[in-house]
This record gives structure tokens, sequence and C-alpha cells, in this order.
């Protein structure tokens, strides 16, 4: 399935505006939609007269509340053209208290197959293992890895991981049980690598540079690694690429959420200095950088600010949702014809310190 | 001119950083210089080839390293000696200059530290005949030999030496220079604001002939010195109370915090407390306060009062000066956010009864001075009527010191661990019990400062039993 990205900005927003028009409609009409937004319209606005782009979605909607996903039973989700359709519960955060829960049918796998498109046959060989030493249980990222896999025509190792412990114990200033805990995956991603033939790899940055202190990953046959998480400074993606992986493995990063799904990386130009940005799969996902203080404003490019998803599929709307992290707004870059998102840190890094775990 | 650079020195290998930090002076803020960062990963990556590292000055015997070391004290004196990447040179002018820019600390005392530091370079030789108890050095070169008949062999205790260094007090860096000549690499995590005195010692220590591979310099964060810490079989640390605790019980770490120095008066001598009141002054005062060998309580069996207000009237007046000036006895704060904790705190415990500050009457304005964007303590003396009191055994980064009152027969009880004790008497009696007491680490007997410091005897901790232990041997 190859991708086809709009010819230039104006097309771009052209189509995101279209797919805004038919998201609403889809999500406000009572046939269609869901008991929440179906609720939310009759205390609020029918956003199906007064939103008529992306820009009104923007100028009418209040930010998405994370606690609605946290509070409401997920049926209030369901749209109900998927009525009678069992749903996928997946999670996103939860170390301490309830976790936010989105509930999903096939988006994962639109996600992920476009995903599939971007990764090469060099590092990503068709027809062969992955291996996946992430964040399972839960998350949506278990099922999307193996679907990944299976359209490459691959099948999938598993280990299991709970970053909710890691976090946890990381929090108590339990670092030996954390380091013991990361010494027990990483042993486990050995011991398969050791007998079974596995050629790509998905982890987290921390995970990878563990496994690569005890193994030659190179050696051990992975071709591509591609890596999910969050902060990752253009030092340590530069430490990454060239200590890490030797300048010898593909390196995909992205940046996702059970939220957004799956934004890719365009890949390191030398006059990127190692600095990565990620493209948001619009327009079923658009990310904006907006200022802290005042969310309805965009922040200028090549500042930072804080990230805003606003996630539009037919499966879940969410309008202005603000992640936890910041990110510097970056232009729009070939093949993408929308604004990016670069060097993606927690929100307040610079002030306070936050406890990432295995990420 | 571009800024200086300073780089990670990865044994060998000089590497430049994405991630820098900006080194400003701490008086008006002007950016002196930029200093590479690393995360822990780099720091681990490279702690797998300290090995070759070892090797590398292995080539050398223990002879032509001291040799180099005693070169490299000349060089750090008096050379100009590369400053980073990008082409600057640093005399010992600006060496002074530039430190005391970014540490508060007056050029005299900076001077004071690089002459210290070189007379411990140069006095390598004897210092290790000290350490060592008179071995032949030779042995550490072919691993085996005979010393006074009997048969002895090392062997070393780990493949480098890791260092977390601290930004009070330059001498500090005078503990790690035996590794050198000990055929020990070293893994340095400078301070944050000092990262001179290391960079230019291991300039010297290169220029004067020694593998570039023997030195390890890494600006990095609370992980990379955890894994500093972690990593190397034998490492120092200094820092507060908090930091230290944590590694106390760790045999591979050397933990170096406050020093709670003290002078103490025996009842025979108790009589003569004007005499000493000097030497008092100055080990309250010398280095501004800032070293743990700074003497930060006085102990006394009478007159307490008495000997707190001469203390206080000799260095209460010392006022903060011009960094240049060669008279400078205070040194500035480089941490405004330090200066006001710790005159807050002072304030605060003052409030609780049973303690009067002597020097409030001499210093003819309040403890803190702001003096040319400088931040200063003035000195600080506080007469406590007990150790039960929170000011009794404090230690501060300025010229601090609490005076006692307490019978001589309690003392030793309640004096606590004090890095050196100056016990003025003659009282052969008490003078076994001092001997006895496990909570001094360096002892002076009679009116001594607790200043000095003597090459051929250990301080806190003997470096080359930390880095070599010995082990029976017989060979056919």
């Amino acid at each position: 399935m190859a991708i086809k990205y709009p010819a230039n900005p104006q097309v771009a927003q052209t189509e995101l505006d279209a797919h805004v028009r038919e998201i609403i409609q889809w999500h406000f009409s009572p046939e269609t939609g869901c008991p929440f937004w179906l609720d939310w319209a009759k205390k609020n606005f029918d956003p199906r007269t007064e939103v008529k782009c992306f820009a009104d979605l923007m100028q009418k909607f209040p930010h998405f509340q994370d606690e609605w996903l946290r509070d409401e039973q997920p049926e209030v989700w369901a749209p109900a053209a998927f009525k009678g359709q069992p749903f996928n519960i997946f999670e996103t955060g939860g170390t301490t208290g309830m976790p936010k829960q989105r509930i999903g049918w096939n988006d994962y796998k639109v996600d992920y197959s476009e995903f599939a498109e971007k990764i090469s046959d060099e590092h990503f060989p068709r027809n062969h293992y992955w291996l996946m030493m992430g964040p399972t249980g839960p998350r949506r990222l278990r099922l999307a890895i193996e679907h990944l896999a299976n359209v490459r025509g691959c099948s999938c190792y598993f280990l299991d991981l709970d970053p909710r412990f890691v976090k946890k114990v990381i929090s108590n200033k339990q670092f030996d049980v954390a380091r013991s805990y990361m010494d027990h995956v990483v042993d486990q991603a050995i011991t398969l690598l050791k007998h079974r033939k596995i050629s790509a790899l998905f982890t987290t940055p921390k995970l990878l540079e563990a496994l690569a202190e005890k193994v030659n990953i190179f050696e051990a046959g992975i071709r591509g690694v591609f890596c999910g998480g969050t902060t990752m400074t253009p030092q340590y993606v530069r430490f990454i690429v060239e200590e890490v992986l030797e300048g010898k493995i593909g390196f995909y990063p992205t940046y996702g959420n059970t939220l957004m799904g799956l934004a890719a990386s365009v890949p390191i130009r030398p006059e990127d200095n190692f600095s990565i940005t990620y493209y948001s799969p619009q327009p079923r996902a658009v990310l904006r950088i907006v200022k802290p203080s005042q969310t309805d404003t965009l922040v200028n490019y090549d500042e930072f600010g804080r990230v805003e998803l606003t996630t539009l599929t037919k499966e879940f709307f969410m309008p202005r949702f603000l992640e936890r992290d910041e990110a510097i707004r970056r232009a729009a870059r070939a093949p993408y014809q929308w604004d990016g998102v670069g060097d993606v840190r927690p929100f307040g890094a610079m002030e306070k310190t936050i406890v990432e775990g295995v990420y | 001119m571009s800024l200086p650079h300073i780089p990670i020195l990865r044994l060998g290998r000089s590497y430049e950083s994405l991630d820098k930090v900006t080194i400003a002076n701490c008086r008006n803020g002007e950016a002196v210089a930029q200093v590479s960062t690393v995360n822990a990963g780099i720091l681990r990556k490279d702690l797998q080839k300290v090995p070759a590292a070892r090797a590398a000055l292995k080539k050398f015997t223990t002879a032509q390293l001291l040799e180099i070391t005693s070169k490299a004290a000349d060089l750090f004196l008096t050379a100009t000696l590369p400053l980073g990447d990008k082409g600057h040179m640093q005399s010992p002018e600006d060496f002074a200059k530039t430190l005391s820019s970014t540490s508060g600390l007056p050029h005299v005392m900076v001077r004071r530290n690089m002459t210290r530091i070189h007379a411990a370079m140069s006095n390598m030789k004897s210092m290790l005949n000290g350490l060592t108890r008179g071995l032949d050095l030779t042995i550490l070169d072919r691993g085996f030999g005979e010393q006074s008949g009997t048969k002895v062999s090392f062997y070393s205790t780990t493949q480098a030496l890791g260092l977390v260094m601290p930004s009070n007090s330059p001498a500090v860096n005078s503990l790690w220079l035996p590794a050198i000549a000990l055929k020990t690499p070293v893994i340095l995590k400078p301070g944050r604001e000092e990262p001179w005195t290391p960079y230019r010692l291991m300039q010297a220590f290169i220029a004067a002939g020694c593998p570039t591979e023997a030195f390890g310099f890494y600006p990095t964060d609370h992980e990379g010195a955890a894994e500093i810490l972690r990593s190397c079989d034998r490492a120092l640390i200094f820092g507060d109370k908090t930091t230290t605790a944590q590694y106390a019980n760790n045999p591979g770490i050397n933990v170096h915090g406050p020093g709670y120095s003290k002078v103490l008066i025996g009842e025979d001598e108790i009589e003569r407390w004007p005499e000493f009141i000097d030497l008092i002054a100055e080990s309250i005062s010398a280095n501004g306060g800032r070293s743990c060998l700074c003497a930060s309580a006085v102990v006394v069996p009478k007159y307490a009062a008495e000997i707190a207000d001469a203390i206080a009237k000799k260095i209460g007046p010392y006022t903060p000066t011009a960094p240049d000036d060669e008279k400078a006895v205070l040194s500035g704060f480089a941490n405004a956010k330090m200066a006001d904790y710790i005159d807050g705190a002072i304030d605060a415990d003052l409030k609780t009864a049973g303690a009067t500050e002597a020097t409030t009457k001499y210093r003819n304005g309040p403890r803190k001075a702001v003096v040319d964007g400088s931040i200063y303590l003035r000195p600080t003396i506080v007469h406590c009527e007990s150790f039960a009191h929170p000011l009794a055994n404090r230690e501060f980064l300025f010229p601090y010191a609490s005076v006692v009152q307490c019978s001589q027969a309690e003392m030793l009880s309640k004096i606590g661990y004090s890095l050196v004790t100056t016990a003025i008497t003659k009282d052969e009696a008490w003078i076994a019990q001092l001997l006895e007491c496990r909570d001094i680490d360096r002892l002076n007997i009679g009116p001594i400062s607790t200043m000095k410091i003597s090459w051929d005897q250990p301080h806190e901790g003997n470096m080359f039993e930390f880095l070599y232990k010995r082990r029976s041997f017989e060979r056919a």
C-alpha cells in the first residue's frame, strides 16, 4: 500500500478541513456518534453546524480533559456505527490510580500499516523475525507491533515489560530494584537473540542501551531498530546512532501513544545535528505546538512549546488534548506537508526532574 | 575570540558533545566557557576501555611516572597550557582569574591552592614513601619483591580510580594525584563550577609525557556520577552529609564529606588560652573557611564566652575585598542560594536558647554582604553552652565555628567525628585517650593548625592501600 501524500501545504490543509467535516459529522450524528460526544453536544453546541474546518475546531472546542478517559466507562466512547462489535481496551499512564483508557477496533492496524511503508527493507527485511522489548500489557503497542511485523510478512517475539512498576520503584528511589528488573528483561532478550533468528528490534532507548552493553547487537543479527519513547536529546540520538548502533544499524525513532497512534521521524540529515523531527499521521491526528501560557496560540517555528494532540478517526475523536510533552515547532518537510515536532521531551523538563523509567 | 570549549576527555580521545553547559562569572554573569556534558551511557561505553588505559600507564615504571608527576607539577604552576579544543591557551594568571570568577575564591587563595597542589605533586615520591611505609617502588613494577627480608606482592584493586569532585576548593584535587604514579587511570566528574583545576592538571600531566589514555574527564549528570561510583572498583566522592551517607558502608568508595575539624584545649593549658587565639582563628578562616580541614568547633573546659569573644574580635571584622586584593581573606559564593540558605539556617538556629553569636558586635553589619556582584558570608563565631545546641557541631562553607564549653573528661565522648583534631595539651593521660579515640582521623597534639598537612602521612584514607592490596606470594 503506497502512501499518497498531499502535493503541498495548501492541499494538505484542504484535505484536513474536509476530514474534519467528515469526522465531526460522524461523531455528532445520532446514527453514528458515541454517547459521550452526543451528550456533550446537547450541553454545549452542535459542531455539525459550527465546525467547517480545522481552524473552527481549534477555535470552538475546549481542551479534551484526560479525566474523561479515566472517569467514564469505556462504552460511552463507542460510536453507534460500531454497535455490537467488541472493542479493544487500551491503556496509557496509570503508574498510580486509574489509567486513561481508549477503546478501538482497527485504528492501530491502519496507523501501523501506514507506518510499515516508512521503514526500509534493508533494515527491516521482509518475511523474517522481530523482537519487541518494550511496554506490553494493556498497551496498544503490543498489538500494533505484532501487526506491523505481520504486514511486512514477519513474526514477532515478545518480552513482558511493565513500565508502571519501573516508574514506581524509581520514584521510591529503589534504583537497585529498577536495575535488576531491567537486567531481567535484557537477559531474556539476549537469550532470544542467541537462540532465534531476529533481524528487527522494537524497544525503548534505555533498554536498547542496556542491551547493547551486554551483546553486540549487529553481530546478533539486528539490522533495524524501531525506537519509541519520550526524551531523546540530539546528543542522546547521536550516542545511540554512533556508539550504541555504531553506524551499522538503521535507527527509526517514533513518537506516539495510545491516544494518537504513531508519528514517524524524518531521516536525520547532517544539518539536523541529530535533532529528530516527527510528523503526525495527518489527517488522522494533528500535532500542534502551543504556548504553554496561552494554549490557543501556536509558538513560532523553531521555538519550544507544549504539544497539543487532536485525534480525528471514526473510532475516536479527541480535540485539543494537551500532552505532557513539550517540543520544538518545526516546518513541513517532504514528504510531509504539515508542521512537525522536534526534540520532544517531558513538559517542564527544564524546570523539574521527570521520572521516565525504562523510556 | 570565541569562548573556550572544554571537551570530554575519553581516555585518549577528545569529544565535543552536542550537550553543553555554559559556565558563568559568578560576579557579573558573563559566560566564561562552555563545557561539554555526556550521559551515563557514554561513561558505561568508555569504562569498558579502562583496561587499555591502565595498560598505557603500566608501560611506565613507577619511577618514570614520579618523574612525570614532578614535571607536571611545574607545568601546572608555571606553564601556559591548552584550555579546551578551540585553540585557547591558559597561563597560570589566567587560571587564577578564571577559577576565581566562577568559584568566588579570591586570586590569592587560588594561588595558594595552586602552590598546595604543586607541593603535593613535587613531593609525590615522599608521599608514596609515607603511604607505602617505605616500600621499594620497583616492587610495584614487578608485582612482587622483597621488603625488610619478607616476600611481598601487591596487586591493584581497580582498573581506574573514579572521582566525583566538588566545586568548593581546588586543592582537593591533590587527593587523586598519587593515582597516576600508582599506574591507575582516573575517571573524573568535575564539580559544576570547577572544571578548571582537574582539566589543567590533566593537561600538565599530558604535557609532561603521561599518556592521554590515563585521563577520563566527564562532566555529567547524577546518573553519570552514580555510574562512575558503581563501575569503578575504587572511587572517591565529595559531598554533603546526605550525599555521602548513602556510600558510607561501601568499602570501594572513599567518602569525603564535611570534616567537622576541631580545636580542643585541655584543662592543663586552658589558662594560656589567649596565646592560642591566632592559631585557632587561622584554623577557622584559612582558605576562606572552605576546607574540610578548617576548624568548625573549638571545645574548651572553661572561658568559652571569653574565647568566643577573642576569636570574634580577631576575625569578625574581616570584610570582602576585590577578588584581586592580595590581602583577601574571604571567598565569595558562586551559588547565591547556598549563601542564602546558610545565612538563614544560622539565624534560625540562633533562636534556639543556649547560643549567642559573638561576631555580631565586631562585624558592623549583616552576615551576608554583596560586593561587586559577589555574595559573601562574613565570619561567624557562635558561643554554644553545650553540644546539645544545633549550632554546636555544624560545618558551613565560610569561616564559621562554635565555641563549646565541655569538661575535658566528657570531650571525647561528645565531639563526634573529626577529620582533624588539634588537641592543645601536655597531659599524657589525656593524650593516651586521644590516641585511642576512633572519632579522630588526623590528630595534632599541641598548638598546630588544623590546616597543616604532611605529605608523608595519609589524608582521609591511605590512597596506596585503597588502590593496592597485598597478597601472599611464593615463587619457585
